[in-house]
């Protein structure tokens, strides 16, 4: 299996656990990844650029779209936020010839067309629908019973469902449940679970964000998670990075270790914690690991 | 089929709070939840409270949360919401007050709505006869016309759930109507109010209102035209369109976002106390290795990234 990798820059910036947890992790599961960035291929704006201007958005993604079909591979990501931006810069495309025409004229002085034959999906999708749940489970060499996760989703991998193609696949909408299972893990279902964290708002009304930051992981915990897990970087630098503000602003003690979705599958796999990362979180996540009894 | 509806009930006279009643009913395979409810309410329990009147999605008022997401009860199909034990859950919208059971307060709603002044206003010499707006411009307008002030996008906003005065999608919607209307003088203006705290820079961008707009509005894609329109009048001093100008400033620069550089570029070099509030998570970060010192590398050819900038921006000029 081989993929155009399209890592996105969260994960090698803010959180730069995330990347080789993510590399290490695809390597053991067989995944092939060609680097989208080694490429040429640029940031996917974010959602960000396009407030400012939605057609150089598209003209960026669609880029990424032609690049990774000039290399006859399918896009795979690892960030919630990469992966909603691009579905719905894709389904504008795909669903306009007109448009597309538009934005094919800006790439062709590089010499590039975007086709319409992509189909970027998340590594979480990609263990669900390419992978599958069973052959996920015979990797599991240290099985995560008695750990209990809270799944927190990050809004662009769930919204819109229609951009997102969830009525084509059924499984999208309780992967993350199903992969923890699969871990041997129980999932906590809990009010956050498919709620934003508030990281787009954190420069421009911070005490509204941390006070999401500080109702998610609160609920969590109080529900009886052991900590949270994400398939997004962003999610993770709020709810990991301002929990201590949203421990002030609140004044409560939460402390709840938040783990990228990579992680928690490497340490099921047997990796080390220190490979995956996992002692450079703000959160300690010693509670989490000693449960399942790996020294840290 | 055999259904079971339980309902988050609550009844200001008695002392009991918040509490959940299961309902069980035999009803027709292709019933509605508003159906269910009123035969609930018909048959065995005349003390349940809900508001309805057209029962086509029309006149908004059966807005509610069926398995934690606002819905209009009355275009929901009760077979689609079902579990395997044939359960389903109801209740009041969130971000409302609830006076009993499923209904809700919606005070704040309106008074939300009239501030955005939500009428016309036109100015200069009366045209002679009727006022003529171009088909096209007024297409763009239809899909957020067809508004019918459910309250549904207000009950499932994420800014709403923290801060009461976020003026809310429903409302910046609304506005965006008049904005957008080529009939209006004020466009101007309402985009100065809007551009206020608690306006259009303080959405997160969540999707939430557009997933359950029962009737394609898509708020959040009207307070992003906002924003755009926002910044093309000159409004660009404001946090929120700092932000995303940096932003495209430094895809344009390296094809990369650079974080640490954002905030800082964001807030301005030399706004000290800004810049501070970003410290805290900054010193934690370096202490824990977790930020890279300065993180900035460009893509392989870079400089096609550039001219593709240059390239789009000023075709979209010439075409104004
Ligand atoms: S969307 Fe975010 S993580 Fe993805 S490439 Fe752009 S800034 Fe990076
Ligand atoms: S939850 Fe937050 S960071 Fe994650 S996708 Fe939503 S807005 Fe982005
Ligand atoms: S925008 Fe949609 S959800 Fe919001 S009030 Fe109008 S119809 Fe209801
Ligand atoms: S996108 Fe904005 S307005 Fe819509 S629900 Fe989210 S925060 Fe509220
Ligand atoms: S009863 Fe009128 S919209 Fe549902």
């Amino acid at each position: 299996m081989k993929f155009a990798f399209f890592p996105g820059c969260v994960s090698r910036g803010g959180c730069p656990e995330l990347y080789p947890a993510a590399k290490k992790v695809c390597a053991q599961l067989g995944i092939e990844l060609d680097e989208l960035q080694d490429r040429g291929a640029t940031c996917t704006g974010a959602g960000v650029l396009q407030e400012k201007n939605q057609f150089l958005g598209d003209v960026l993604n669609a880029r990424t779209f032609a690049i990774a079909e000039g290399l006859g591979l399918p896009i795979m990501v690892i960030c919630s936020t990469c992966q909603g931006v691009m579905s719905q810069a894709n389904r504008r495309l795909k669903t306009n010839p007109d448009y597309l025409a538009k934005v094919n004229e800006q790439l062709s002085e590089e010499g590039l067309e975007y086709k319409g034959t992509a189909s970027p999906r998340h590594l979480l999708w990609v263990m669900v629908e390419d992978i599958g749940i069973d052959v996920l489970k015979t990797y599991v060499r240290r099985p995560l019973s008695g750990l209990r996760l809270a799944p927190f989703y990050g809004c662009y991998i769930v919204r819109p469902s229609d951009d997102l193609e969830f009525k084509l696949y059924r499984d999208r909408e309780d992967s993350l449940e199903r992969v923890m299972e699969a871990l041997g893990a129980e999932p906590v279902d809990f009010p956050g679970k498919t709620r934003c964290c508030g990281f787009p708002i954190l420069t421009i009304n911070e005490k509204n964000s941390v006070q999401m930051v500080a109702n998610h992981t609160a609920s969590a915990k109080q529900l009886g998670a052991d900590a949270l897990v994400t398939p997004c970087p962003l999610c993770h630098l709020n709810l990991d990075g301002y929990q201590p503000s949203a421990m002030r602003q609140t004044q409560q003690d939460i402390n709840i270790p938040i783990i990228h979705l990579p992680q928690l599958v490497g340490l099921a796999m047997g990796f080390d914690p220190k490979e995956l990362g996992l002692s450079r979180h703000i959160i300690s996540t010693k509670k989490v690991l000693s449960k399942i009894q790996v020294a840290v | 089929m055999q259904v079971i509806v339980s309902v988050n009930r609550f009844n200001p006279k008695d002392n009991n709070g918040k509490y959940w009643e299961d309902y069980n009913l035999e009803i027709e395979e292709n019933a509605t939840v508003l159906d269910a409810l009123i035969k609930i309410r018909e048959e065995t329990d005349g003390s349940l409270a809900m508001r309805c009147s057209c029962r086509s999605a029309i006149c908004g008022s059966c807005a509610m949360r069926v398995n934690g997401h606002a819905r209009l009860a009355c275009n929901t199909k009760l077979a689609d919401m079902t579990d395997e034990a044939g359960m389903i859950k109801v209740e009041p919208m969130t971000n409302f007050p609830v006076i009993k059971d499923l209904v809700v307060d919606q005070q704040m709603f309106w008074d939300k709505v009239k501030q955005v002044s939500p009428w016309l206003q036109s100015e200069g010499p009366e045209p002679k006869g009727e006022y003529v707006a171009s088909n096209e411009s007024m297409n763009q307008l239809a899909g957020v016309m067809a508004c019918i002030m459910c309250g549904a996008c207000v009950s499932d906003c994420s800014v709403m759930e923290v801060d009461k005065n976020f003026i809310g999608p429903a409302a910046l919607a609304k506005a965006y109507r008049f904005v957008g209307d080529p009939r209006d003088s004020k466009s101007v203006e309402r985009l100065g109010v809007l551009n206020e705290y608690s306006g259009i820079w303080d959405c997160t961008r969540c999707y939430e209102c557009v997933e359950v707009c029962p009737k394609g509005v898509a708020p959040m894609d009207r307070i992003m035209a906002l924003r755009e329109e926002a910044i093309s009048v000159g409004y660009g001093d404001t946090m929120g369109a700092r932000h995303a100008d940096v932003f495209s400033d430094l895809v344009e620069d390296s094809g990369w976002l650079d974080e640490l550089r954002l905030p800082i570029k964001t807030v301005g070099i030399f706004n000290l106390p800004a810049l501070l509030n970003f410290a805290p998570v900054g010193l934690r970060a370096l202490v824990k290795g977790k930020m890279p010192a300065i993180f900035h590398h460009n893509v392989p050819n870079v400089q096609n990234v550039r001219n593709l900038f240059k390239r789009v921006r000023n075709d979209q000029n010439k075409d104004g």
